[in-house]
Parts: C-alpha cells; sequence; structure tokens
C-alpha cells in the first residue's frame, strides 16, 4: 500500500507533460512504431480496466475481449449507421459499454472465482456470434470504422507529413493518458480503498460498513467502461470491427497483460502494454534469424508469451513493473 | 531414557511471534498427560509441531528414540502417531463408515484392520447404529467419537487429541473422557490430552504439564496440580 | 426429428461430461481450473495420431494415447502445480495466479505442437463410420463414429464412479480432496493420491480428444471449444460434483443439440452463457455445487 502523498493536479500535469513529449517523439519514428505506439496506448487501456477489475476488486474477467467489442461494434454501428462524428461515436461506445457492464456486474457479483472465470469465458466465446444473428452488424465482414485522414486543422499546422497513423496515436494516447489519470484518481479515492478492503476480507468490510456487493458491481462497470473505449480504440485503429477481431485469445491477452504489469499495478499496465506489442514483434524478427519456416514463425509469439507469463507468475507475482523488481535490478547491478 | 515421547527445548515460531518457546517434557509409555493452558497458550501450535504439521524452529522431539521432526504428518500417521484434530478431526462429507475405514486403508494387515473395526463398533455402539449416513449429521459428541474411533482403527501407539471436549455438553465430556482413560488402559495407549477443560482431564491423567504464553510453567502429577491453591486459581478455574 | 436431437446431443453430452469430469477431478484435489486441459488433451491426441500413423491400427493407439494423458497430467502436477502452489501462497495474484499459469502452460503447449507438427489441419484416421445407421430407409444423425464416443465416455464415466465408491483408491482421494489436513492425519499420501487424481484427469481428457477428433480435424486449437463447453458444464453441474459433471455434460449437450437444430448454429455459445447465467441466478454453486463451507 503506498502512502506517497498523491495530487490529482501533479498527476494530471505530469501525464500532460508526458503526453507532449510522446507527441513530439512521434515525430521521429517510423509509420510502424506509430502504429505500434498506437496499439500500446490501447492496450495500457484495456490492462487498466483488468487491473481495476482484478487487481483491486478482486473479481476475475475472461470475457473483456467481449465487452472491448460492444464498445467496438457501437462505436462503428454509430458512425456507420448515424453518421455520428468519430469522438462521438467512441462515446457513443463506452456508454454502451458501461451500461451493459453494469447488467453483467449485477450478475456477476453473485458469483465467486472459478464460477465467475467460466461465466466469462462463456461470454467471450459466446458475444461475438452475435453478429452473424443479426445483420445489422455486418456478420463476418463486420462494420467499417474508417476515420479517414487527420483533419485539416491538424495537417495545417504539423505540415503533410501528418500521416493517417500519427493521427490514430495522437488519439489513443491522449485517451490512454487521460485514462491513466482518471482511474488513478478513482484508485486512491475511498473506492479504491472500499475495493481493496472488500476483497482483502469481504466480512470485515462488511462490518466496518462497506456496501461489498455494490463495490463490486461499480467496479464491474467501471472496467467495462474502461474495456469499451479500448475496443472502440482498437476498431479504430483496424479501420472496422469484425467478430474475428476480438477472439477468445485478446480476452486472455490483456488478462495476461495485466499479469505482466503487476495486476494490482496501473502504472505497470504501460509495461504490459508494451510487452503485449512487443513479443510479436521480437519473435517475429527472431524467427527470420531462426529460418524463417512457417511452423517457427506461427508458434514462436505464442511460446515467447508463454514462457514469459509462466516465468512472471512462478517467479514475479509482483509484474514486470514492480517496484520490487526495480529495487532488485538496482541492487544486483551496483554491487558488484 | 529415549522411551516414550521426549521434547527438548522445543520452540515455534511464526515470523516474528514466538508461539512456543524452548519446552522440554518427557512423557513415559503408558501415561496419559494432560497439557494444559488458556486460549492461546500454544497447546495446539505444539500438537501440530509434534504431527508434522508445522515445523519448529529449534528443538527436538522423538519418539521411542525416533525422531518426529522433519517427517511429514501421514508418515507419522503410519507408524502409529495419531493427531486427533481440534474441532475437525472427521471428514463431513463422508458416511460413519467411510470415516472409519479412512483409518485403515493404508495398513496392510486387513483382517486386523477388520477386528479394530468391530472392537470399535462394540465400544462405541452409535456409530455401528449410524454406518450410512453422512458424518455432518452427527452430533457433536458422535463426531468425537467417530474420530476416535478411525484413530483406533489404525492401531495407534502415541495419541494427540488436541481439546475433544470443545463444543460439548458436560454430560458428554464426561462420557468421551471416561473412554479415553479406559482405551488407554485397554490398549496400552501413551496420550497426550491437550485440554482447556482442565479439572475433568487431570481427573483421568496421570500427570500435567501446564503452558503459559508458549512456555512450560508447571507440572506434576494431576493430584498434585490440583491441590495447589495458586494453581488452582491461576490455570484450573476455581 | 426430435429422437435425432436428442441422440445428437447426447453425443455430444457425453464428451463434455468427460471434459467437465476432468477439470473437477482437478479442481476438488487441487483447488485449481487447469487451463491448460484442452492442451494436455490434444497432445494426447497428437501422440495417438502419430501411433495410429505408423500402426495403422486406431485400437492401438486409443490405450497409448490415453497412457500419455495420464503421464502428462501426473507430470504436470509434479512439474508445474506443486511448484505454483508452493510460491503463490497469498497477495495480489493468488486467486489468479493458477488460471493465469495453466493458460501459459496451455500457450506453452500449443505453440510446441505447432512447432514439432505445423498447425495445419489433420486428419485422425478411424476405423468407424461417420455415416449415420439406418434403420430401413431412415438414417439417424448417429454414426458408429458416435456410438464410440457415447460408449467410451460411459466407460470412463463408469470406470471412475467404480473407483472413486468402491475402492480404497477413491476413498482416499475423496478424503484428500474434502479435507486434506484431517486425510494426512489419517495416514493418506494426499500427494500422491493429488497426482493420481492429476493422471486420471489427464487420461479422461486424452480419450475424449481421441474419440472425437475424428469426427472433426486435429489441430493445436481443435480442442478449446471442447474445454470451453466442458468448463460452462462443470461450472452448471457444481464444480464439487462429479455427478454434477455428467448431469452438467448432459444438459449442456442436448441444450445445444436443440438450439442448433431450432434456432440456428451461430448463437449456440451465446444460449450457453445465457442457460449458465440462468443455473447461477439460481444456484450460484451450480446444481450439485456445495453450498456451506467449502471456498469457491
Amino acid at each position: 500500500m503506498r502512502s506517497r502523498r498523491f495530487s490529482p493536479l501533479v498527476h494530471g500535469g505530469l501525464l500532460t507533460l508526458t503526453g507532449a513529449v510522446l507527441l513530439l517523439l512521434s515525430g521521429f519514428v517510423d509509420e510502424l512504431r506509430t502504429y505500434q505506439g498506437a496499439q500500446v496506448a490501447v492496450y495500457v487501456i484495456a490492462i487498466s480496466s483488468i487491473v481495476l477489475l482484478t487487481g483491486y476488486s478482486g473479481q476475475i474477467s475472461l470475457g473483456h475481449g467481449a465487452i472491448m467489442a460492444i464498445g467496438g461494434y457501437a462505436a462503428a454501428l454509430s458512425f456507420v449507421k448515424w453518421n455520428f462524428p468519430f469522438e462521438i461515436a467512441i462515446l457513443f461506445g463506452v456508454i454502451v459499454g458501461t451500461i451493459s457492464g453494469f447488467i453483467l456486474g449485477v450478475a456477476a457479483a453473485r458469483l465467486s472465482g472459478p464460477y465467475l472465470a467460466g461465466t466469462t469465458l462463456a461470454l467471450a466465446v459466446g458475444l461475438p456470434t452475435l453478429a452473424d444473428q443479426f445483420r445489422v452488424l455486418g456478420g463476418e465482414q463486420g462494420l467499417n470504422f474508417d476515420i479517414g485522414d487527420p483533419p485539416t486543422w491538424i495537417t495545417k499546422i504539423e505540415g503533410s507529413s501528418f500521416t493517417q497513423y500519427k493521427w490514430f496515436f495522437w488519439i489513443t494516447t491522449i485517451f490512454a493518458l487521460f485514462t491513466l489519470w482518471a482511474i488513478t484518481n478513482l484508485l486512491h479515492s475511498s473506492f479504491g480503498r472500499n475495493w481493496r478492503a472488500s476483497r482483502n476480507n469481504p466480512v470485515a468490510a462488511g462490518l466496518a460498513g462497506i456496501n461489498v456487493a455494490r463495490g463490486k458491481v461499480l467496479a464491474f462497470t467501471v472496467s467495462s467502461g474502461l474495456a469499451s473505449l479500448a475496443g472502440a480504440l482498437f476498431g479504430l485503429l483496424l479501420g472496422l470491427v469484425t467478430p474475428s477481431a476480438f477472439p477468445l485469445s485478446l480476452s486472455f491477452a490483456i488478462v495476461t497483460g495485466a499479469v505482466l504489469a503487476g495486476v494490482g499495478n496501473l502504472a505497470g499496465s504501460i509495461v504490459g502494454a508494451v510487452v503485449l506489442v512487443a513479443i510479436p514483434e521480437f519473435s517475429g524478427t527472431l524467427a527470420t534469424h531462426l529460418g524463417n519456416s512457417q511452423k517457427v514463425s506461427a508458434n514462436l509469439p505464442g511460446l515467447a508469451m508463454s514462457l514469459l507469463l509462466i516465468l512472471v507468475v512462478l517467479f514475479l507475482p509482483n509484474g514486470l513493473g514492480s517496484a520490487q523488481l526495480v529495487k532488485k535490478l538496482y541492487k544486483k547491478f551496483t554491487t558488484t | 531414557m529415549s522411551e516414550g515421547l521426549v521434547v527438548s527445548n522445543l520452540s515455534v515460531d511464526f515470523g516474528a511471534v514466538n508461539a512456543v518457546h524452548e519446552l522440554s517434557f518427557h512423557i513415559r509409555p503408558g501415561e496419559l498427560v494432560a497439557l494444559i493452558g488458556a486460549n492461546g497458550a500454544g497447546k495446539s501450535t505444539l500438537i501440530r509441531a509434534l504431527s508434522g504439521l508445522i515445523t519448529p524452529s529449534q528443538g527436538m522431539a522423538s519418539w521411542n528414540g525416533v525422531s518426529l521432526i522433519g517427517q511429514k504428518p501421514e508418515e507419522l500417521a503410519r507408524q502409529g502417531i495419531v493427531h486427533i484434530s481440534e474441532g475437525r478431526a472427521v471428514i463431513p462429507e463422508l458416511t460413519v463408515s467411510e470415516n472409519l475405514a479412512l483409518g485403515g486403508i493404508w495398513r496392510r494387515d486387513k483382517k486386523d484392520v477388520e477386528i479394530a473395526r468391530e472392537q470399535t463398533l462394540s465400544i462405541f455402539p452409535v456409530l455401528a447404529a449410524r454406518l450410512g449416513q453422512r458424518a455432518d449429521s452427527l452430533s457433536g459428541g458422535e463426531r468425537q467419537m467417530l474420530a476416535i474411533g478411525r484413530a483406533l482403527i489404525s492401531r495407534p501407539k502415541l495419541l494427540f487429541l488436541d481439546e475433544p471436549s470443545l463444543g460439548l455438553a458436560p454430560l458428554i465430556i464426561e462420557e468421551i473422557f471416561k473412554t479415553i482413560g479406559a482405551l488407554r488402559t485397554q490398549f496400552g495407549l501413551t496420550v497426550l490430552l491437550v485440554e482447556q477443560n482442565a479439572m475433568s482431564a487431570l481427573r483421568i491423567a496421570d500427570r500435567g504439564l501446564i503452558l503459559n504464553l508458549g512456555a512450560l510453567v508447571a507440572s506434576g502429577t494431576s493430584d498434585e496440580l490440583i491441590a495447589d491453591p495458586q494453581l488452582r486459581s491461576a490455570y484450573l478455574g476455581i | 426429428m426430435f429422437i435425432d436431437t436428442l441422440l445428437i446431443g447426447l453425443s455430444s453430452g457425453a464428451i463434455y461430461s468427460l471434459m467437465a469430469l476432468a477439470l473437477v477431478l482437478v479442481w476438488r484435489s487441487t483447488r485449481v481450473i487447469n487451463f491448460a486441459q484442452s492442451g494436455q488433451a490434444v497432445l494426447s491426441t497428437y501422440i495417438g495420431y502419430e501411433i495410429t500413423l505408423r500402426t495403422h491400427n486406431y485400437w492401438v493407439s486409443l490405450p497409448i494415447a490415453i497412457i500419455a494423458g495420464a503421464l502428462l497430467g501426473s507430470s504436470i502436477d509434479l512439474l508445474f502445480i506443486r511448484v505454483l502452489t508452493k510460491r503463490v501462497k497469498s497477495g495480489p495474484i493468488a486467486e489468479i495466479a493458477p488460471v493465469i499459469a495453466t493458460l501459459g502452460l496451455l500457450g506453452l503447449i500449443q505453440s510446441l505442437i505447432g512447432l514439432i507438427w505445423g498447425n495445419a489441419f489433420l486428419q485422425y484416421p478411424s476405423p468407424l463410420s461417420a455415416k449415420g445407421f439406418t434403420f430401413g430407409t431412415h438414417t439417424i444423425p448417429f454414426s458408429p463414429q458416435n456410438s464410440m464416443i457415447v460408449l467410451s465416455s460411459a466407460a470412463v464415466l463408469a470406470v471412475f464412479g467404480i473407483i472413486f465408491k468402491y475402492t480404497d483408491l477413491g476413498l482416499a482421494l475423496r478424503a484428500a480432496s474434502f479435507q486434506p489436513e484431517i486425510a494426512q492425519l489419517a495416514g493418506v499420501r494426499v500427494a500422491r493420491v493429488r497426482n493420481i487424481g492429476w493422471a486420471f484427469a489427464g487420461s479422461a481428457g486424452a480419450v475424449a480428444g481421441a474419440v472425437i477428433t475424428p469426427t472433426s480435424t486435429l489441430s493445436p486449437n481443435s480442442l478449446d471449444l471442447l474445454f470451453v463447453s466442458g468448463f460452462i458444464a462443470a461450472v452448471i453441474g457444481g464444480l464439487d460434483s462429479l455427478i454434477g459433471a455428467v448431469v452438467g455434460g448432459v444438459v449442456l449437450g442436448v441444450g445445444f443439440s436443440f438450439i442448433l437444430q431450432y434456432i440456428g448454429s451461430s448463437v449456440t455459445f451465446l444460449m450457453g452463457f445465457i442457460i449458465l447465467m440462468i443455473v447461477l441466478l439460481v444456484r450460484p454453486r451450480g446444481i450439485f455445487g456445495s453450498k456451506v463451507g467449502r471456498h469457491a
């Protein structure tokens, strides 16, 4: 439990500064890295949803990929069918996702551990199939969510080198930084403390006057709001939403990212997000060095990710982004 | 001197908390010794260390020359050292018959297991009447009898009884204690009886050990302990 | 029509029961949901596949796959789960650690399979016909392969049922899973017994894989959806209950079959989710799940 003095203003200021720096830096990297940066930003939001839900409120969800799908589809639907501007479309996605999260949260509050895991798992597999059932959702081909080129007021300022990918990076990063700021505030507030208390000892928390069930529902609702934001942005990056964009492995990936982050560690979500994007990248390079066979290139990312996950769970339960690890590494490298 | 249960300088720590402090005592074979003390005195911790459920931080304990420390509970049970734990000594989801069978499943001599089972059922007829019922449908006293019965089937030599009177009505407690005393004589058991109910325990015991805050504060024959006025007021609740 | 749908439902229900059984076995003995189950099962099936290729005999490959499944299960318990439960006893990750760790193990197994055999869809040859039985002019959608599925599942369930209820080993298994400490104090070698539970679970998964794979294709992920169905079935039946695993499997299998027939193929899992929610709403621990005392 950190007892640092926490000022939302200072924190917000720091994040804004970080944002400005990142946006500046984005001018110096190539298109691929810019796109990957945007992916990292989206994963940060998705992982933070799990940090809140599991790390703080102690509920496990293996179906947040489906909630991302809800956000993504709602946003795309409003964009395509009702011509919402994309910002409003994203907001719409978040609203729909949050409401869905509330409904799910009410059901989930009664379930414990593996029962909740099983239910969310069923959701993750079952929900994307809705797209085939209702034609308005576009079936296998999905819905378009192409927001087009950056608006003219930006290209006027930044020049013609401001590509669509840079535009994506800006959008997602701003959302991600704002999310980090807002959620850190939330986790440091009485809500966050109540979640922690309810999770460590629900009986004691109840006796102390905390409404444990309500806290659980709230956590699930907010977490779903975050996940649906990530889903909407995810669709934005892809330019479309399809059922296959939100497979079961996505749900597993963001839980993985949260574990790598240190599941109670919000700041670590950045580390987790980077790892999620970096592993496929690195293993792709490694695979080329190892002969570039189909078998190797298809399976090396999965192998690397799985090994990393197992090692983190077994030996670094506080995740890669933990302060403990940094301290340990610092000690190791400075005392030889 | 290595005959019986020999405990020397045994300490058990939980992190920074010292639960049992450099205990030493000796129980001769065939003795029934009562281990008395208030709640939190370290009695259960001591027993759990002796039966292999926890590892002591220092010291030794042995039974007839064989060290108890470092052995797993199931191995000690198979050597005839049986710990009937406090409050949860039967498996509620299994039937009475299955609970009893548990006492003998690891034994090779199945004929003797059958003999022991018959003996147990004649000592505790109420169990014979309830063989097919689940253990969680039994009363507290019946569950205690079931636990003792299961222990008997494994032909124990050293018995650790952890607060058998807990939660039982006074009349039942009388009966259980009488039975324990009788069994000790009938089967030549060595018994370490942990109890808060000091008077009842001392009445059937040969000797008593009094524990307070993890340390041994008094020991002697039951008559001596009962007679001592200081001890009576401090530990025997009189 | 109704009978046909029912028969298909029983066939798939049998497989779900097997997977559910494997999950419940491991859950009861170790308190872990073994997400790697589908990986173990599919790996055992790949081994059976290799044997079939070399011996051209399905009936030889079947017992070998089962043995492989048992050995795999036992090894995972010894080398992985023991380490896991020892290291992660408390802290922020304690509840989800087994989930994540077994997910990691699943990914590991499937990647290794891909590296060895590739990711292409393979065909597991079986001497049994996939054509439905014919009664006069009417062909029912229940083939010799389906009867193999139902019979082998029933056989596995019967064998385990007998072991659990009537043997000393079964009593030890049950005692160790209900109250491990009391079982220890009674002389049960709990660690060894747990390991046997894992071996049983592994063999159940292997049987499931070996009998269902000939009806479709073999790939590293081919048993994943089966696992999800098995998990749903186990939850519906109550994770603590072996009978629940069977009932849950049948309920789900028949339910899916009727949904498939009368509503459509795409929403089966969504309906599965709804069935699950309805059951858990009424009984949050599943139909046969224990109500008192046991911590989930």
